[in-house]
């Protein structure tokens, strides 16, 4: 989790740890939020950032661990007007990370889950990486700027 | 978070509130069915005029309704849908199989002449 501070010179940064709790994941979107307003983002970009935040969260929880327990991992890192969000677990991995990004795939089919978290991730951030190891967990890193379209007018 | 619904006329009206997570829908399912149990009901609106967040899990939770209002042969209808929750259905494809009101009387409507 010592990576991004490390590795470009940052304006700020936040670093989470928390048990794998479903109680904790509004915790989570709200804490990163939260970091983030100092960049301020519209309500429209905000929205965004926490819906795929939750997304990551859930994932570790549900999927990283299956509901048993473990620590997610959060370290946000922000440059300029741009959040660097790395979301990890040590739960099982992915198996096959494509087959998991394609829309209204779930590997858990019987606990009602749409299938949409990666899709969404990806359609709210402007990138997305998923890496994971099977037996050794999942790493999502999330990249979002803020203000693009203000720059623009 | 106690789920705030009304029945009249064969409809089961759901008011959901505050936030629509992982955390937070198992409970709201519940809370449904046992509705949906307790009535012979020909539909189920769900407005989301109160919704503050929601995510996938949200996206999971109406597609599960629908599936056991459709399994039960009744009709299903949302309503006041904000702007980024409206993104979301749009891109899950929701809105191609449910339809969308933007006052909660006109889905009533809907669903009982369906």
């Amino acid at each position: 989790m010592e990576r991004i501070a490390s590795q470009v010179q940052v304006n700020n940064y936040l670093r989470l740890q928390f048990p794998s709790r479903s109680e904790n994941e509004s915790l989570a979107r709200v804490a990163v939020a939260s970091f983030v307003a100092q960049l301020d983002p519209t309500m429209e970009e905000l929205t965004e950032l926490k819906t795929a935040v939750s997304e990551a969260v859930t994932n570790a929880i549900i999927h990283g661990y299956e509901d048993r327990d473990g620590e997610v991992r959060i370290e946000c890192a922000l440059t300029d007007n741009t959040v660097t969000i790395v979301i990890e677990d040590e739960g099982v991995g992915i198996p096959d990370v494509e087959e998991a990004r394609q829309p209204m795939y779930t590997s858990r089919p019987e606990l009602e889950r749409s299938g949409m978290g990666m899709t969404i991730m990806e359609s709210f951030v402007d990138s997305l990486e998923v890496e994971s190891m099977i037996g050794r967990g999942t790493r999502v890193t999330m990249i979002k700027t803020f203000g693009a379209d203000r720059v623009q007018m | 978070m106690p789920v705030n619904s009304r029945y009249e006329n064969g409809v089961l009206v759901i008011r959901l509130q505050g936030e629509l997570d992982h955390h937070a829908v198992e409970k709201i399912r519940d809370d449904i069915e046992a509705q949906l149990a307790k009535t012979d009901y020909q539909g189920l609106v769900m407005s989301f005029r109160n919704i503050e967040f929601m995510d996938s899990s949200g996206l999971g939770l109406i597609l599960g309704r629908f599936r056991s209002i459709s399994q039960h042969g009744g009709q299903m209808a949302l309503c006041e849908v904000g702007p980024s929750l409206k993104k979301l259905f749009e891109m899950s494809g929701l809105l191609k199989v449910l339809p969308l009101y933007e006052a909660e009387d006109l889905a009533v409507k809907a669903v009982k002449g369906a």
